[in-house]
């Protein structure tokens, strides 16, 4: 048997305000990383189902450039955070606002 | 002969171009030699052209070259070329012989001076400008030539220019020369604009003179208009004359040189040189004569209440040029050149003499400390007294053939401005007389303490030898000058030899011989009278006479003060007013307020930029879930 896509719509879903909930309450740089990962795997989820559903391949194959995109924002953003911890020892986003003023 | 006149211009640019590039190194007193023989050259080759000139016949003249072309634009054709005729060679006879003199003198003069090379320099610059001027055998070369004496006059008259009032009174020299240079520019504009061309005769269509006919009356008069506010610029005439006086503040070899002898009757010379056109208007001259009669008067009645040595001979060499312009308004050109040439001895000589007078008592020009130089100075007294006696109008001197040719001329024209002239001939007599006593006369004063507490001065000493030799030529010049112009053989003399430059224009209507006789007398009485006014008011030991020298006259018949008042201050307040309130409030307002109003928008607007992530993050968020809203309301609403 198989679900229907309403579930899957529904994990995507919840698995996207867990991601955008965590990013605005959570200091942690690491976990604001891990919930950014958790937004675009939702999409993800998304893509495919509607592919799946409207027997498109172009939503599965857009996954894979989600995916790669996501490889690199976390190559650089966790680049930024390693230099930024050896320089200031803190991943507390609210500390970093230097360039405020 | 006449083939070298290049030359003439050519050997004191040579002495300049020389001295710009080795002066310094030639240092004193080589460079002022080199710069003297330069000018002594051109001397040379001046009277090698006047004996060129002179194995011509009457009528031929004439010597016009062209050498090259400067430049040719569309019907502007402008040739560098000279133009030698009786005109411009008895200019440059006077201009480099005086000028060699000056030189000379310089040499003592000068000495010891910091800036001693950079001097003569100036110097020779000036001589080769003022040839230019009177070579040029087209309008806008001398326009060339009379900015090049403008700048060269405001580069002497400020030479100690760490001294404020000479440095201001070169740049009131040359704003003043620039109004009337203005005049110049928009003469030349009118005559091209009607005969197409500039150069004075030769070239295509007989240049300015042949093509006069294309001037109308009005035109023709607004032309002599302009060309007199030109000659009452460089001429120090009224309106214009208030810069010459404050031009003493160069040294005195260049008071001489430029503000008595040579540039000063530039203005003289342009309006004998355009002879042809004024001619050709009568309320033109009529305002020449006008203008040169109460300049000369005005500025006789100021020489006599002036303290300063320098500042008497300069208001008398301002009232001597109005006497020429004068002449010339009434058709004399050959007077006015007369006392042009006769002028540029006795007055350069009553110069350099004064120089001499104030060398010996180390600057003090004040007369009021003078007094008894005669004692220490013989021959500056001598010399200095040939030119009181010459300016005076005493025969045999050069100044009473000169100012009576001058003034029968006028007698025959404008009865009213011979009056005023012979007025100013008894005022002429007399502030020199008062000069001669209170410097040369009386008791000594230097010796005393001065009226503001000057300390009393070393006993003056007579000048070295290259100081009196000028002296003593000038002085033998002055004396004799006459000569050139006597009344008895006038077609024989000066004034059949220039006479074919003013072919037609000329007004030579000479009295019989007993008007002649009387008119001369009628001279010397004036000369007489001020002589003896001027003597029995002076030679007493009392030397302070306020009421012979009243405020009035002190303050230049407050002529300085109106233009301050009508034009210097109001500008001064317009300038006040531009700059406090247009540019202070209207321009820099408008620059501070766009400035202002960037900034406070960015204090405003900064305050969303809180450096937090989750405040960037949240406003992502809502604006997606607005985007979201307004997606699906439209939606709806379909």
């Amino acid at each position: 048997m198989s679900l229907s896509a309403g579930w899957y719509l529904g994990l995507a879903a919840l698995v996207f305000t867990i991601g955008a909930i965590g990013l605005l309450v959570r200091r942690n740089v690491l976990i604001m990383f891990m919930c950014i990962e958790l937004m675009l795997n939702a999409a993800n989820l998304t893509f495919v189902t509607f592919a799946r559903v409207l027997n498109d391949i172009g939503g599965q194959a857009l996954v894979f450039f989600v995916l790669v995109v996501a490889a690199a924002e976390v190559v650089v953003g966790l680049g930024i955070v390693v230099t930024n911890f050896r320089r200031r020892s803190t991943t507390v986003a609210d500390d970093l606002h230097s360039l405020k003023d | 002969m006449l083939h070298v006149a290049y030359l003439m211009p050519l050997l004191p640019l040579a002495g300049f171009v020389v001295l710009v590039f080795a002066g310094r190194r030639i240092g004193d007193p080589l460079a002022g030699w080199i710069a003297t023989i330069a000018v002594a050259g051109a001397f040379v080759v001046a009277c090698l052209t006047l004996g060129g000139l002179l194995n011509q016949p009457d009528a031929h003249r004439v010597f016009l070259h062209t050498y090259f072309t400067w430049f040719h634009v569309s019907g502007l054709n402008v040739p560098v070329g000279i133009l030698v005729d009786p005109l411009s060679v008895t200019m440059c006879m006077f201009i480099t012989g005086v000028s060699a003199l000056i030189h000379l003198y310089s040499i003592g003069y000068m000495k010891g001076d910091p800036d001693y090379p950079k001097f003569f320099l100036y110097l020779n610059l000036f001589v080769f400008s003022m040839l230019v001027l009177v070579l040029s055998d087209n309008l806008l070369l001398t326009f060339v030539g009379w900015e090049g004496v403008g700048v060269c006059s405001y580069w002497l008259v400020s030479f100690w220019f760490h001294r404020d009032a000479a440095a201001s009174a070169g740049k009131k020299a040359f704003i003043y020369n620039r109004i009337g240079d203005t005049g110049f520019l928009l003469a030349i504009f009118l005559i091209f604009e009607k005969t197409g061309t500039l150069q004075y005769e030769g070239g295509p269509g007989g240049g300015i003179f042949g093509q006069l006919h294309h001037l109308g009356g009005g035109t023709a008069t607004a032309v002599v208009l302009l060309l007199l506010l030109a000659a009452t610029g460089k001429s120090a005439q009224i309106p214009l004359f208030n810069w010459l006086p404050d031009a003493m503040e160069g040294p005195t070899p260049v008071s001489a040189l430029i503000h008595a002898a040579t540039m000063v009757t530039a203005g003289v010379y342009l309006l004998c040189r355009m002879n042809h056109l004024l001619a050709l208007t009568h309320p033109g001259t009529e305002v020449i004569a006008i203008i040169g009669g109460v300049t000369a008067f005005v500025a006789a009645t100021i020489a006599c209440a002036q303290q300063d040595i320098k500042k008497v001979l300069a208001f008398s060499t301002v009232s001597q040029i109005g006497y020429m312009i004068l002449a010339v308004g009434s058709g004399a050109y050959v007077a006015a050149i007369f006392l042009m040439v006769a002028h540029a001895f006795f007055k350069g000589l009553l110069f350099l003499a004064a120089g001499s007078a104030i060398h010996g008592l180390d600057g003090e020009q004040d007369l009021k400390r003078m007094g008894a130089l005669r004692k220490t100075m013989q021959w500056t007294t001598v010399t200095f007294t040939v030119g009181w006696l010459a300016i005076a109008g005493i025969p045999p001197l050069a100044g009473f053939w000169s100012k009576g040719d001058v003034l029968e001329n006028v007698y025959s024209h404008y009865k009213l401005l011979w009056v005023l002239g012979l007025f100013t001939a008894i005022l002429t007599a007399y502030y020199m007389t008062r000069l001669q006593v209170l410097a040369f006369g009386g008791e000594p004063r230097w010796d005393k303490i001065g009226p503001n507490g000057e300390p009393a001065l070393h006993t003056p000493h007579e000048s070295p030898w290259v100081m009196r030799l000028p002296l003593v030529v000038l002085a033998v010049a002055a004396f004799f000058g006459g000569l050139l112009d006597l009344p008895w053989i006038h077609h024989d003399s000066f004034q059949g030899w220039l006479a074919p430059v003013f072919a037609g224009s000329l007004y030579n209507d000479h009295l019989h011989s007993g008007g002649e006789w009387a008119l001369a007398l009628t001279d010397v009485a004036a000369a007489a009278i001020g002589l003896i006014i001027g003597w029995g008011l002076w030679r007493g030991a009392q030397v302070d006479k306020p009421q012979l020298e009243p405020q009035f006259l002190q303050r230049v018949w407050y002529w300085d003060d109106f233009y301050d008042a009508v034009i210097g201050r109001p500008s001064q307040k317009l300038a006040t007013f531009f700059a406090w309130v247009v540019d202070a409030r209207i321009i820099d307002g408008a620059v501070n307020g766009a400035a202002n109003l960037v900034r406070s928008t960015g204090q405003v607007t900064r305050k969303l930029q809180s450096g937090y992530v989750r405040n960037y993050a949240l406003g992502i968020a809502l604006g997606m879930a607005a985007l979201i809203v307004f997606l699906l309301s439209r939606t709806w609403w379909s």
